[in-house]
């Protein structure tokens, strides 16, 4: 097969990337591959088990299943630009609530939580667990991944009361 | 200083795992990697006729493509590693690649070695293989039959074992009031750790030293075999696993692919990197359980069990891989009276090989399918004599003081109360009450079923006497370094090799208390051939129990060293000496003290150190466990069935586990979920399923059912502490527990549940389907 290269910028954890690539490669390779971001995982090749989940234009996807070139343009956040000064609340909820046992689905776990959560920031257990469908953990039994976004909720009301506190003029 | 034992301190890999910087094989790059790509057989049975290469070396970026007849003088057949004595057992040299025959659906032909992984795949793609294809055998039971075919040439009747324990027991059966009779399947299981196999290979041609970073659960074990397989001496062969993503057993095998791309690697002075897709995984990785059982139970019209015995097919697919001979005999057969004071006990048990993946350890392996066992055949004995389940149970737990006690074939269960975790979960549970409710239900066509399981399981494996005495070519002991640097920081190297259980905090804490230092100030070393002398992985939920030995060992060792360095500075005698809370002070005199930390650096500096002492400061320690680790514990399952679809709703699941002491309690609470899903998984969702040609049916995460979240409510655990009389930390094993006790629990509520019906069992999984058909079968006898 000729090699057809193909150019895609895309911003990926806010900074502005360039790369020549065949057309057919995943995003996740891309990220993995192309630009050393390995914290996004290859679980599956079905699309099931979302290890691979990041946020695509600030919505969850699993981008094993998505072509690099169909990100072009877009701005990409991986596990690796979740964080900002301080961990997310999304990271330390799993932390605090053991959400993690060999830790290979927990970025795209975490990643799914926390587009959850910008979705609806006070989710039922039920919603929850609802949400975490397309997400496979063979470690933890998920009852801990489910504490762990009820404790990041509970972060993240706390700081939005604070900063909107802040806000009002 | 605060207690850390005992604490549920957050985990300290957490810190890398939760921010996208641990280190999966599939994550490393190294200058120049090349990239393999195997090709598979896609039938269970042929004869390999011609592997034509020439298109595929054509290919942009190829550097080589190697065959069957290209490694089979190169490289050393891939052995079992456990051969249980007295069984007749016939080895299936397994080759990397494949040359003659092939065996199973995904055995490898040939490897396709290219510049990036879409080049590799595409090459594969143009490797023109000619297969003669053949009958293929795919059951245990009709393996063994006359006229199937057969797996290998030299093993008749396929039959590659024959291990029997126990006494003829004909004479208590005939005699018996009550005999129950049941066959059970247990079915295959597919482990699907999250994280695929891969291996990445780098020959040094200046030190000709090969380092194969793998997926393994047991970097040792597996520097033992690849040294044997490739012709490389162990000083010169490094093994690391850094970050592995989840085993369940599937990673303590030596792979065909880890030994072609490390004898790649060497071969074309290329670093080489192997990964598997999910589909792969599927098709390639061993899988679990997989037993035909046929059951027999004497007892007493009165509730009182006198025999258990089992004839077993034990399907063990195509080769028989590392572990997988013990896991039927030893792992099962030695332990089918479960919990139970049960006198007579036999087992009978075929190794078969079958035109299917390799079957190995899963999370219990051979526990699990002991458990269901007795389980439901508890269950169905109850029923029979028209005795509640809990009060036969009763009536034939061990008791509280009759410990040690030694079962039927001669283990010793170290300690326990069982009676004491079946009491919190029936006041958990408040079983009378349910039971009306049952019954209530059921006048409104309500069903809903209460299903036990009082377990007990054999763990933290073990001596390596009796390792070596029941035929597992390897010890059980577990090594630790616990190095002091001048600082006072502290490295504690273990053999052990965990992967998600949390020993890199859990082993902190044990140091931690011991030295009276900050768990921070503590790094464990695990998973890196090169960095730990020796060690046997982790397995058998033997992390903590026998690698936790281990380090106390090596710790004390430290303390001991120190306190002949602190009596020196304190002038006073080594008697004289207190060791509490990083400190030394002298016995009656707490003022007069000097801090660890100090003496550490007296240690290295060695300016002024006592006769005989030498300077540094670690200590090492090779713990080798005076016996397994039984825990035990009592589960109850609630479940509600709709009789109009045959749905199973979990409504209520209460875990009362007796592991020991505990280290952590968050991790082994995560532990035991961790089981509970993947035993629940087996009960009502998981199940591997071959076509009458070998070909695997269920073959990805499509259409085999890993249990999501959505599926289970909120697990209700509670747990008792009788410490293991002879381990030094006084704990048991964990890993394991729940997958061992939640699936006849399961089973037990659902058959519960249908007992209106007159269902009394159904094949795993209980899918609504299954549920339904029954249900429809049955209709008349409600």
């Amino acid at each position: 097969m000729p090699e057809v290269l193909t150019t895609v910028t895309m911003t990926v954890n806010g900074q502005r990337v360039a790369r020549s690539i065949e057309p057919r490669v995943l995003l996740v390779h891309f990220l993995r591959e192309e630009l050393g971001l390995t914290g996004t995982h290859v679980g599956c090749d079905t699309s099931q088990c979302g290890a691979c989940t990041v946020l695509l234009d600030g919505e969850a996807v699993k981008a094993c299943t998505v072509l690099a070139v169909q990100a072009h343009g877009a701005t990409v956040t991986t596990i690796e630009g979740l964080e900002g000064t301080r961990l997310h609340p999304v990271q330390e909820g799993f932390w605090a609530k053991h959400g993690l046992q060999c830790g290979f689905c927990t970025p795209g776990a975490m990643m799914t939580a926390a587009y959850l959560l910008s979705q609806n920031p006070h989710p039922s257990e039920a919603e929850i667990r609802e949400g975490l469908d397309g997400v496979v953990c063979r470690c933890t039994g998920y009852e801990t991944i489910v504490r762990a976004v009820q404790h990041a909720a509970a972060l993240m009301s706390e700081v939005s009361e604070t900063s909107g506190a802040e806000d009002v003029d | 200083m605060p207690q850390v034992m005992g604490q549920a301190l957050k985990r300290h890999e957490d810190i890398r795992l939760i921010r996208g910087r641990g280190q999966y094989t599939d994550d490393m790059t190294l200058p120049g990697m090349v990239y393999a790509e195997m090709v598979r057989s896609p039938y269970a049975h042929a004869n390999i006729l011609s592997v034509d290469t020439q298109a595929a070396q054509a290919m942009p970026g190829v550097l080589a493509v190697f065959t069957g007849q290209d490694t089979k003088d190169e490289l050393g057949l891939i052995p079992t590693a456990w051969i249980p004595p007295n069984s007749d057992l016939k080895m299936t040299p397994h080759p990397a690649l494949a040359f003659d025959t092939v065996r199973y659906v995904g055995d490898a032909v040939a490897v396709v070695i290219a510049e990036t992984p879409y080049q590799a795949q595409d090459a594969a793609d143009q490797v023109q293989v000619q297969y003669q294809p053949l009958q293929a055998v795919v059951h245990p039971r009709e393996a063994v039959e006359d006229g199937r075919p057969q797996v290998h040439a030299e093993i008749d009747r396929n039959i590659a074992f024959h291990w029997t324990v126990g006494p003829d027991l004909d004479a208590v059966f005939q005699q018996a009031e009550v005999v129950v009779r049941h066959e059970f399947r247990q079915q295959r299981l597919i482990p699907n750790a999250m994280e695929p196999r891969a291996a990445l290979a780098q020959y040094n041609n200046a030190t000709d030293e090969l380092t194969v970073w793998v997926t393994t659960q047991n970097p040792h074990i597996h520097r033992f075999l690849l040294s044997g397989i490739l012709g490389i001496p162990e000083h010169k062969l490094r093994v690391v696993a850094i970050d592995v993503g989840g085993g369940f057993g599937s990673k303590i095998a030596c792979y065909p692919d880890e030994v072609v791309a490390s004898w790649a690697a060497r071969k074309l002075r290329r670093a080489v990197k192997w990964t598997e897709t999910r589909q792969e995984n599927f098709m390639i990785t061993s899988h679990g359980r997989d037993h035909v059982q046929e059951v027999e139970l004497a007892g007493t019209r009165d509730g009182q069990i006198q025999a258990i015995r089992v004839k077993a097919y034990s399907n063990l697919g195509a080769y028989l891989s590392t572990a997988a001979p013990g896991v039927p005999t030893i792992l099962f057969g030695l332990i089918i009276n479960g919990a139970y004071d049960i006198p007579h006990a036999s087992a009978d048990v075929y190794g078969v090989v079958t035109n299917t993946t390799p079957v190995d350890a899963y999370r219990g392996a051979g526990r699990p399918e002991a458990t269901y066992l007795i389980e439901r055949m508890v269950d169905l004995y109850a029923s029979q004599i028209q005795m509640d389940p809990v009060a036969v149970r009763e009536k034939n737990l061990v008791k509280a003081e009759a410990f040690p006690y030694t079962n039927p074939f001669g283990l010793q269960y170290d300690s326990g109360n069982y009676q004491g975790t079946l009491k919190i979960a029936l006041d958990m549970l408040d079983y009378p009450k349910l039971r009306e409710e049952q019954a209530a239900l059921r006048k409104d066509g309500k069903y809903i079923g209460i299903g036990w399981s009082t377990y007990v399981e054999m763990c933290g494996l073990g001596p390596s006497e009796v390792a070596g005495a029941v035929g597992f070519q390897g010890g059980l002991w577990e090594s630790a370094t616990v190095r002091v640097h001048p600082t006072g920081k502290v490295s504690v190297f273990t053999g052990a090799s965990p992967h998600g259980q949390g020993e890199e905090t859990t082993f902190a804490q044990i140091v931690g208390q011991e030295l009276g230092i900050p768990v921070e100030d503590i790094e464990i070393v695990h998973g890196d051939t090169a960095r730990i002398s020796m060690g046997w992985g982790t397995y058998g939920s033997r992390t903590t129990a026998v690698g936790g030995g281990a380090i106390h060992l090596a710790t004390q060792k430290v303390i001991e060293k120190a306190k002949k360095i602190a009596a020196h500075k304190l002038e006073v005698s080594e008697s004289d000496v207190v060791f509490e809370d990083g400190m030394f002070s002298v016995a009656g005199v707490p003022n007069r003290q000097v801090s660890f930390q100090a003496v550490t650096l007296d240690a290295y500096l060695a300016w002024s150190l006592p006769e005989g002492v030498e300077p540094a400061l670690e200590g090492t320690a090779f713990y080798d466990p005076k016996n397994f680790t039984y825990p035990f514990g009592a589960h109850v399952a609630v479940v509600s069935v709709d009789p109009d679809t045959g749905d199973i709703h979990l409504m209520r699941y209460i875990a009362v586990d007796d592991v020991g002491n505990i280290i952590n309690p968050m991790i082994v609470e995560g532990q035991i979920h961790g089981g509970l899903v993947q035993g629940i998984g087996q009960a009502l969702y998981e199940g591997a399923e071959y076509d009458t040609e070998g070909q695997l049916l269920t073959g990805s995460l499509l259409d085999y059912a890993v249990p999501k979240a959505r599926f289970f409510p909120r697990f209700e655990t509670a747990h008792t502490v009788t410490p293991s009389p002879h381990n030094p930390l006084g704990v048991k094993g964990v890993g394991e527990t729940g997958a061992i006790a939640s699936t006849p629990a399961i089973v037990n509520a659902v058959m519960d549940a249908l007992h209106p019906f007159g269902i009394q069992d159904l094949p795993m999984p209980l899918t609504p389907e299954k549920v339904w058909q029954a249900i429809q079968q049955n209709q008349g006898g409600r």
